[in-house]
């Protein structure tokens, strides 16, 4: 068990390794409980959210859900968060755990000077369950009257699960197809121990933060803390389609306008290692061989449970950027070479 | 809990076994089950001396890296070059195929521990 933003968390169940093949090829359930919800509420809802948002919301129907990039005026992330439209008047945030309270801080702030709009914090509202993996759907419909088939991805809809009230959500931080379940934290239990029962035969597996860890990084999605934060912009980290100018003014617009339009400096890229040994978060990255300064440092890296290859992510200058182009990562006390591969590592095969 | 009685055992969770005049080293059957699947095995150059407790390679799997230290002093004699490839032996089989180094020296010493001190030891660090 790790201590994570105030909650005690498991790595691992049983296996990480087993727990992210199981998610890959059948099912895992994760006890998400510990992300932040966040209600924008009131008759500027939608005003406030295109404010602090580099993504467009203004042609959300209610029951979407969409990612984006919460913004400081310098044009980097606050946090990445989902939001979901739960009316004309009312947008759910889901941020990560660790920001929550940076968040609610950042958003009551900018609400003060605006008329209409309401930032109420319900986090403790709200436990998360996510089921993921090509058996989710299967697991999932017995549990509901809803019909899932009709739930398409990054939609929602309020409904019943196992007799509770729940938003049931076709998003994901794994890769594959799945549900994020927003239930009363009292009920999560209950839906946790139905889930797993009805999931048994299918061979659905509880699963930890470890491989919650590998499965969302074999996908290429960034990790707020690791391969984003408050000094990288969504241009940079190649998250260009979230970012968006046929809209209003918003915070941070200047800056990510003239990025665009000059192009960035640096860019998020995926690597392999091509000699032996793994690079992690945090270990230095160097273009040349006998550098002695590094340029970057590794901002994701394991072995990837999946394709059985060491893999990372890190910042390069732009020009060094293409794919096949070699660097090195010092691990330890050597110097290893690695070479720029595309993102996303694993993508699922779309049927 | 698997711990066999002819081993000795180190603080640090390696296993150290007499053979004629050097000593086999490995991890323990509790410290491969706490590291998960072992994905990569960093060891060092045959030849190497090294002293009490310092770190002799490193045991990574998908969810961390993690040190092995030199149970006892001595001059590395053999490295198991089987794990470049197979790592996972480590966990498969950690009081056998999966051992890591072998040394020059000897198992007597006052800090190391029998089974029944290791047991001990582990419950103690699990209470």
């Amino acid at each position: 068990m790790v201590e994570f933003a105030g909650f005690e968390l498991p790595v691992q169940y049983s296996s990480l390794t087993e727990e992210h093949h199981a998610v890959r090829t059948r099912a895992g359930l994760f006890d998400v409980s510990h992300m932040g919800e966040i209600a924008i509420c009131g008759p500027a809802a939608l005003d406030f959210v295109q404010l602090i948002s580099c993504n467009d919301h203004q042609k959300m129907t209610i029951g979407r859900a969409q990612y984006t990039g919460i913004m400081y005026p310098e044009g980097t992330f606050v946090d990445d968060t989902l939001v979901h439209k739960m009316a004309d008047d009312e947008f759910l945030l889901v941020v990560n755990a660790a920001n929550r309270h940076k968040n609610v801080a950042y958003l009551t702030e900018l609400a003060v000077d605006i008329d209409g709009v309401e930032v109420i914090d319900l986090s403790d509202d709200y436990a998360q369950l996510a089921l993921q993996g090509p058996l989710a759907q299967e697991i999932l419909q017995p549990l509901t009257s809803e019909d899932l088939t009709e739930l398409k991805y990054y939609r929602f809809i309020e409904g019943e699960v196992a007799s509770t009230a729940a938003i049931i959500a076709r998003t994901g931080y794994t890769g594959e197809d799945g549900f994020e379940l927003y239930v009363a934290p009292l009920a999560a239990p209950v839906l946790w121990r139905a889930i797993l029962d009805r999931g048994q035969p299918h061979g659905v597996l509880p699963a930890g933060l470890g491989a919650r860890d590998t499965l969302r990084f074999e996908a290429g999605m960034s990790l707020y803390g690791n391969d984003i934060d408050n000094t990288t912009t969504p241009l940079e980290a190649g998250l260009g389609w979230i970012v968006k100018f046929k809209k209003g003014d918003y915070i941070g617009r200047d800056v990510l306008e003239n990025q665009k339009e000059e192009g960035v400096e640096r860019k998020l890229i995926g690597f392999e290692m091509h000699d032996r040994g793994i690079a992690r978060h945090g270990y230095p990255v160097f273009l040349a061989e006998d550098d002695t300064e590094p340029i970057s440092y590794v901002t994701s890296g394991t072995q990837s449970p999946t394709l059985g290859k060491a893999l990372g992510m890190t910042y390069l200058p732009i020009e060094a950027t293409e794919f096949g182009t070699e660097f090195f990562v010092r691990i330890r006390n050597r110097t290893a070479p690695a070479r720029v591969v595309e993102l996303p590592f694993y993508s699922r095969k779309k049927d | 809990m698997t711990i066999p009685d002819d081993l000795k055992y180190a603080r640090s969770h390696e296993w150290i076994k007499a053979e004629g005049d050097s000593v086999v080293v490995g991890i323990s059957h509790y410290a491969q089950d706490q590291l998960g699947e072992v994905v990569y095995v960093e060891l060092p150059e045959v030849g190497a001396v090294f002293n009490v407790g310092d770190e002799l390679g490193t045991l990574e799997s998908v969810k961390a890296v993690s040190e092995f230290l030199a149970p006892v002093a001595g001059e590395v004699l053999e490295v198991n070059t089987r794990l470049e490839d197979e790592p996972n032996l480590v966990n498969d089989d950690s009081y056998g195929d999966g051992w890591l180094v072998k040394i020059s020296g000897s198992t007597e010493s006052e800090e190391l521990l029998d089974a029944a001190g290791y047991e001990e030891f582990l419950e103690q660090e699990s209470a």
